[in-house]
């Protein structure tokens, strides 16, 4: 489903490489997760993937079922399915939490040549949705994330996420700042979404989402690269050893 | 040498170019002290201080500079709400395309007969609140304007009344000059809101003088015409009674040069006055908002939100203060002036201003200028939502504060659906 091969990427306005050779496959179906030190490139790779403006691709390439996503637009790769999650996700002043949920629902649907969803659909759906992830009325009426704490972002995310039912979601690190309970919420709502057809790529630092979220692979990101394959118990030995070992193991 | 005598004057060369209207003994004896008022000061210049952002001479100087007939097959704003229609046509009058001039808790009348009568509320307004608003900054262009306005209403609003008074300003001659006076008494207790829109001719001077007594409210909606090559200086005077409450919103899409003074004094006890006002610019494109706030009372509140969208080398400026005199404690004055530049070319200058003579009182100003935020387009555009509109929605976003100032929501409405219009036309 995602393909990404040798992916080098620095940074447009420095001369500062970011990503040094990334390699990775999700199947459809499978959650992998990525775990590595901070500033290792985690979320560059995310925002490289998602389409974000600043970054040059210097080598290498990636494809979502077989189409390049680096010739399209941010929006075209949405529209293709992809998904991320942010770490921090951004504050909208102005715009409604509704009115962005349903211009973002409606834009994909025209993109892909379907109907738009009515608007008493449209209200019917999100409600059951926010409902399951306790993410009241008040806060679907506020600006999009104005004024949210740390945990209800992330919830909002989720939301997005559920309203939109992308092919490929990248989830980077949707655990931070989360409260015991809205951890499992959070993976709930991840979990509700596993499919055949869905791929995932969770990046966290702790393995207490991995216990929520059960991965089918685990990879270890460092300077650039991903340095060490392998599963869920990869996931245990960071928890347990930190970076160090595998880190020393991998040079 | 040149000889400095024979110079000739701005102001003299602007008024040979004028003629009185003929009216009735005190309208002759207003007019003749509003020219007083106007020799006295001479019309601004470029060296003027409160024309600095802002240069007058096609408003000031006796040749119009010709402006085309904007063509479009839009409809025009307010179409389809329920509302009493006067029609003006290049500054004058159509009492064949206006409805009648009878409505329930309404007095109104054309300005010209209101002139060549004894109507007592009338002569105490006329150029009264345009007086009162000389100092202590001069504006000469509306004492221009109580000298010479040649059309306009005089209403009286004796109760609530349901439906809006709608004047529609068209232009339809290539060389129009139109000066305009309006004058408004809302009595106690009640309440009126006014409409207005169009481009009203190739070079409008507008005054409105509205009293609003004890109790009374005031709403105005005005969206200014859409013509590109059009010139309008505008003022707005406003008095405030006890309770009472004044709000005002402009909508300005295009127009060469636009200069909107507003000037308000709150004289009763808890009054309100909110001004609001969204400009969107694009190219040859200069507005002017000047907006002067007099607290003179205990427990007033004032909000001045103005929101201005430009690109292509277009120019907003923005000059407002607020005034709190001796004695006028738990004031409450709220200024906001801010600018969206779709491009570098684009300009916003700014002067906000606070004075204030008592210590109880809280006012906030703010003033800022910036480009569309960078994050939050992509958080869009990663949620599937296409650049140009994710930018259309960040606009509308950025201005909802101003436009929100709307209290009605069919009005409200109506001025979003053509801010949005605007921005699809206007897409780069
Ligand atoms: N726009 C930028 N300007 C300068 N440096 C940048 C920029 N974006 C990323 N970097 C640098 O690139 C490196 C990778 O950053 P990235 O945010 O991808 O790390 P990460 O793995 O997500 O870290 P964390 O675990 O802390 O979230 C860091 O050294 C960071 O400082
Ligand atoms: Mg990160």
């Amino acid at each position: 489903m995602l393909e990404i091969k040798n992916l080098h990427v620095k940074l447009e306005e420095e001369d500062k490489q970011i990503l040094k050779g990334v390699d990775l496959t999700v199947e459809a179906g499978k959650v992998h997760a990525i775990m590595g030190p901070n500033g290792s490139g985690k979320s560059t790779l995310s925002y490289v993937l998602s389409g974000r403006d600043g970054y040059e691709v210097t080598a290498g390439s990636a494809h979502l079922d077989g189409k390049d996503l680096l010739e399209m637009e941010a929006e075209e790769r949405a529209a293709a399915g992809l998904f991320l999650a942010f770490q921090y996700p951004v504050e909208i002043p102005g715009v409604g939490n509704m009115t962005f949920l349903r211009t973002a629902v409606n834009a994909q649907r025209k993109a892909r040549g379907q109907e738009e969803m009515s608007a008493t659909e449209f209200l019917k759906v999100v409600r059951e949705k926010a409902k399951t992830l306790k993410i009241d009325a008040d806060m679907l009426k506020r600006p999009v994330n104005v004024g949210f704490s740390g945990g209800e972002k992330k919830r909002n995310e989720i939301l997005q996420m559920a309203m939109l039912e992308p092919k490929m979601c990248i989830l980077d690190e949707t655990d931070s700042g989360l409260d015991v309970d809205a951890m499992k919420l959070v993976s709930e709502g991840v979990n509700a979404l596993r499919d055949a057809g869905r791929g995932f790529l969770v990046i966290t630092h702790y393995q207490r989402l991995l216990d929520h979220i059960k991965p089918d692979v685990v990879h270890i990101m460092a300077n650039g690269r991903i340095v060490k394959t392998g599963g869920p118990e990869l996931a245990l030995e960071v928890e347990n050893n930190g970076y160090a070992d595998i880190l020393g193991e991998a040079v | 040498m040149a000889d400095l005598a024979v110079k000739s004057d701005p102001t003299e060369d602007r008024l040979a170019a004028l003629t009185m209207p003929s009216c009735g003994a005190w309208g002759r004896a207003v007019r003749e002290a509003a020219l007083a008022r106007l020799r006295s000061t001479g019309l601004p210049g470029r060296r003027d201080e409160y024309w600095k952002y802002t240069r007058p001479d096609t408003l000031t100087q006796a040749n119009v500079v010709p402006a085309a007939v904007f063509q479009n097959d839009e409809l025009p704003p307010f179409e389809g709400l329920e509302r009493l229609k006067l029609v003006f046509v290049d500054g004058v009058f159509d009492a064949d395309a206006s409805d009648d001039l009878a409505e329930t808790g309404l007095e109104i009348e054309r300005l010209e007969t209101a002139m060549a009568q004894d109507i007592h509320w009338a002569k105490d307004l006329y150029g009264v609140l345009e007086t009162n608003g000389q100092t202590p900054v001069a504006r000469p262009l509306a004492a221009l304007n109580s000298a010479y306005a040649s059309d306009g209403i005089v209403l009286r609003v004796t109760a609530p009344v349901a439906r809006p008074i709608s004047m529609i300003y068209r232009h339809e001659n290539l060389n129009s000059d139109a000066i305009l006076h309006h004058v408004i008494r809302v009595e106690k207790g009640a309440s009126v809101s006014v409409l207005e829109n169009g481009p009203a001719a190739a070079r409008l001077n507008k005054v409105m003088e509205v009293d609003v007594a004890d109790g009374a409210a005031f709403h105005h909606v005005r969206a200014q015409g859409r013509d590109h090559e059009r010139r309008a200086a505008t003022h707005i005077f406003a008095r405030l009674g006890t309770e009472s409450r004044f709000k005002s919103f402009t909508m300005t899409v295009n127009g060469v040069l636009t200069r909107n003074e507003c000037v308000i004094e709150l004289l009763g006890d808890n009054a309100q006055a909110h001004v609001a006002g969204a400009a969107l610019g694009d190219g040859d494109f200069h507005h002017d908002d000047t907006v002067f706030i007099t607290h003179d009372a205990v427990n007033c509140e004032s909000r001045q939100v103005f929101k201005k969208v430009l690109r292509n080398g277009a120019t907003g400026v923005f000059q407002g203060k607020i005034l709190v005199k001796p004695g006028a404690q738990k004031t409450d004055g709220y200024q906001i002036s801010q600018s969206l530049l779709l491009d570098e070319d684009s300009n916003f200058l700014a002067k906000p201003e606070l004075e204030i003579y008592a210590d109880d009182v809280a006012c906030s100003h703010g003033s800022t200028s910036g480009a569309i935020d960078d994050d939050a387009l992509f958080y869009l555009r990663s949620r599937g939502v296409p650049l140009a509109d994710a930018q259309d929605l960040l606009v509308l976003a950025f201005l909802a504060e101003a436009v929100d100032e709307i209290e009605d929501e069919d009005l409200r409405e109506h001025v979003s659906a053509r801010l949005s219009g605007w921005l699809e036309r206007h897409r780069s």
